[in-house]
């Protein structure tokens, strides 16, 4: 038989053969929640499949070129040779534009991937002994991945793209001592920084900062391949050192590609038929031009908020400027709240004293004060996030912008706070009615079997069958 | 049309004589063969029915992309291209998820969980690493020799980044193309005269022969009734006539400052402020550029004008303080 032959060919020349049947035997527990790191992956796939694309017609110059092109309205404005690029791509060459918007709803679409399947971790408590350094990974991947989208959009020299490296700049001279000297090695010279500026950003898109996230990547996945999948306790056979769960191949296997189908295809829809990022509205950037209403992706618009929040000081001492203002928002908030989460695992391990091997996924509930900090914690960052947006809700909601700014500034401490109780009485009074459902089925088992032993009757064929299916 | 029904024809009889002939093939190994890996499972005519059609019509809009790329009088290309391929897409993934569902043996085995650790090859570990040191009598010192030498050849590799940009020498960080006597160059290129500024609005200005890309050359003019100005009293005649020129770029974090708030109700109304619409600083014109709201930590700077012989607005120095976001030496070198 052919494939008989064709596995042979490769056994006897690879040895692979005991490493794929294992691979194809891996098991993974059913649960659909453990999707959302799977949808990161496959839009992950589309970005690069999309962005090898788009780099093949990208001009990373900033050499002035005056518009010729087919937009009409842009037509004799001057601008750089990269947005000039990044225009025709949109409209001179046939199905660009489709790939340019795909590559971009592909990035907000991975990171929300990404922040949820975190979630998911985190709530479950799946980051625990022996999980901790895929966690540590998953982390890394995520800080990366801000980095990446950041420069991507930054480098397409529009105007919103400008606004944003501007703020990226601000925040690099903030760096107590060193930001002047690390805002001018990483620009070149004082903003918007020499030429060489813009091929820096081309490569960390396209090269670094994708290589370092494949790697990661990769690094990520064979950590959770070695100690298997955690799972939920569906049923008593899956106990924390038995794993139930359907194998890569043939159960898993068709589902995982039907899932990179779903997200490409939802990416392909989004990038055909709804409009994102419409450069040539916003126009070349020039240091001097600024637009009301500018916001960022969303998954940096929490840094936008941390900088709009703090109120106006640099802390100096004398003439010394120690602590610029943009640090607060742009480097110690992040920092905090990366970092927080990075260390987690080993601050649980401190405050419970737990140091077993845990294979079981929590629910929510049992685990009150995780659960409670995680949303106390995740509402902070939703909360600025929202200041972010202020601006546009003062168009909705007509409060004025300082009043919400002073709305904010006292919510994002008060509301994580109130949460915190909340949730932690929520999951209690959870736990205490999961015991009361335990106690009355225990009591109820026992009236049953009191009053069998009382009338001893034949086997109904219903329980014949239940016994029949588990040899 | 004709072909194409007949096709679907043709793909329906023949998926259903494969699904009889599976069918005919699962009951052998059934009965058979009990060495299965994978279990048998009964066969579906009707799922595989449903995923051939889903194949084909994901083919057929594989087609229509390549159709709708090929012909040029297509308007809306970009949304046609992506429904094409999204839909192309779609069926795919609901083939196989059908596959996956239906037509596959959906198996829920179960296998132990690696052990927590390996103890024994932890010791060999531990052993052979240190036994392999065992023929060396300078352990600490070779340890701290080997420790500089990669060091410093660590450093040796980075040191070519250094050539990046200026990383010691910050002092262009300071530079600002204005001088006594430039002429303000409106963003329409033409000089910009004293008596066409007006109250209640913002023009921007460029020094004359400056690079508009710079950070040090863009400012912000406006006027105001002399009588609202209160400057400190070492930038008297700064503003002739009431107009006033700042810095165009926030002082927090380099954004042009894009926005001029005007009272619609002066009585009440906020007064005239100067508004960044990155993250909201608000600065003060009458006094001198203070931060009146807003995270900037420092006023805008402010260039000192006066008219010349030919009404155009002139500089009369350099800005009042360093130029753009804050940074450790912002406040020490007043120019």
């Amino acid at each position: 038989m052919m494939l008989r032959r064709v596995v042979a060919m490769f056994d006897e020349r690879s040895g692979a053969s005991p490493f794929v049947v294992k691979t194809l035997r891996y098991l993974f527990p059913d649960h659909w929640s453990f999707l959302l790191g799977e949808v990161a992956l496959y839009s992950f796939l589309v970005l690069v499949g999309t962005g090898t694309y788009l780099a093949l017609f990208f001009d990373p110059s900033l050499a002035h070129v005056t518009y010729q092109g087919v937009y009409g309205p842009l037509r004799g404005a001057e601008m750089s040779q990269a947005y000039k690029s990044a225009i025709d791509i949109s409209f001179a060459y046939k199905g660009g534009l489709l790939i340019r918007q795909t590559h971009h709803w592909a990035a907000d679409v991975f990171v929300a991937a990404i922040v949820m399947h975190v979630m998911r971790v985190f709530f479950t408590g799946a980051f625990r002994k022996p999980r901790e350094l895929t966690w540590v990974v998953g982390m890394l991947i995520l800080v990366t991945t801000l980095l990446e989208g950041y420069v991507g959009y930054s480098m397409v020299d529009d105007l919103l793209s400008g606004m944003g490296l501007a703020i990226g700049y601000g925040v690099a001279l903030s760096l107590p001592v060193i930001g002047g000297n690390l805002a001018l090695g990483l620009w070149g010279s004082p903003y918007p920084g020499d030429h060489t500026f813009e091929s820096r950003m081309f490569i960390a898109h396209v090269f670094i900062f994708p290589v370092i996230i494949g790697l990661l990547l990769g690094l990520h996945l064979t950590l959770v391949a070695a100690r298997h999948h955690a799972q939920f306790r569906r049923m008593r056979r899956q106990t924390n050192q038995r794993l139930v769960g359907v194998p890569t191949f043939p159960g898993q296997a068709p589902r995982s590609l039907g899932l990179l189908f779903a997200v490409a295809a939802v990416l392909f829809l989004l990038g055909g038929l709804v409009q994102i990022n419409p450069i040539w509205q916003w126009g070349p950037y020039e240091v001097a031009l600024g637009t009301n209403g500018a916001q960022p992706d969303w998954y940096l618009g929490w840094l936008i908020g941390a900088l709009r929040l703090m109120p106006g000081f640099d802390v100096t001492i004398g003439d010394y400027t120690l602590v610029p203002n943009p640090f607060w928002g742009g480097v110690l908030f992040p920092t905090i709240v990366i970092g927080l989460m990075l260390v987690w695992p080993w601050v649980e391990r401190r405050i419970t004293g737990d140091r077993r091997v845990h294979n079981l996924l929590d629910r929510p509930r049992d685990a009150p004060v995780r659960t409670a900090f995680g949303a106390a914690f995740l509402l902070w960052v939703v909360l600025v996030f929202f200041a972010g947006s202020a601006d546009r809700l003062y168009v909705f909601l007509r409060i004025s912008y300082t009043s919400m700014t002073w709305i904010y500034r006292v919510a994002t401490f008060a509301l994580p706070l109130a949460v915190f109780f909340v949730v932690l009485t929520i999951c209690r009074e959870l736990q205490r009615s999961d015991a009361l459902e335990a106690d009355r089925e225990a009591a109820e088992e026992e009236g049953e079997r009191a009053l069998r032993a009382a009338s001893p009757q034949p086997l109904t064929p219903g329980t014949e069958r239940a016994t029949a299916e588990r040899p | 049309m004709r072909r194409l029904g007949r096709w679907l024809l043709m793909a329906i009889v023949a998926a259903l004589g494969w699904a009889r002939h599976r069918e005919g093939r699962g009951a052998d190994a059934d009965a058979g063969d009990d060495g299965r890996i994978v279990p048998a499972g009964d066969p579906e005519p009707g799922a595989e029915i449903a995923v051939l059609l889903l194949l084909v019509a994901a083919t057929l809009c594989a087609v229509g992309f390549i159709v709708v790329y090929a012909i040029d009088a297509i308007g809306n290309q970009t949304q046609l291209l992506g429904i094409a391929i999204g839909a192309c897409f779609t069926f795919l993934a609901a083939a196989l998820i059908l596959v996956g569902k239906r037509l596959i043996v959906t198996e829920e085995n179960e296998e132990e969980y690696p052990p927590a650790g390996h103890p024994e090859e932890q010791q060999e570990l531990v052993q052979i690493v240190e036994e392999s040191g065992s023929r060396f009598t300078r352990k600490r010192l070779l340890m701290t020799t080997g420790g500089a030498a990669t060091a410093a050849v660590g450093a040796a590799l980075v040191t070519p980044v250094l050539s990046l940009g200026p990383w010691l020498d910050t002092s262009s960080l300071a530079n600002t193309p204005w001088r006594r006597g430039l002429r303000l160059i409106g963003s329409d290129g033409l000089p910009m005269f004293a008596d066409q500024v007006e109250e209640g609005t913002f023009y921007t200005a460029f020094p004359e022969h400056a690079n508009h890309d710079e950070i040090g050359a863009p400012v912000i003019v406006v006027r105001l009734p002399p009588s609202a100005l209160r400057l400190p009293a070492e930038r008297a005649g700064w503003a002739p006539g009431g107009v006033l020129a700042y810095s165009k770029i926030c002082t927090h974090a380099g954004c042009a400052i894009a926005l001029y708030r005007t009272p619609l109700f002066p009585p009440t109304s906020s007064k005239p402020a100067m508004v960044c619409p990155c993250h909201y600083s608000t600065f003060d014109p009458a006094s001198g550029g203070t931060v009146i709201f807003g995270p900037a930590g420092r006023p805008l700077p402010q260039l000192p004008l006066y008219v010349g012989g030919d009404g155009v607005l002139r500089a009369a120095g350099n800005f009042s303080g360093p130029v753009g976001p804050s940074w450790r030496d912002v406040r020490e070198h007043p120019t």
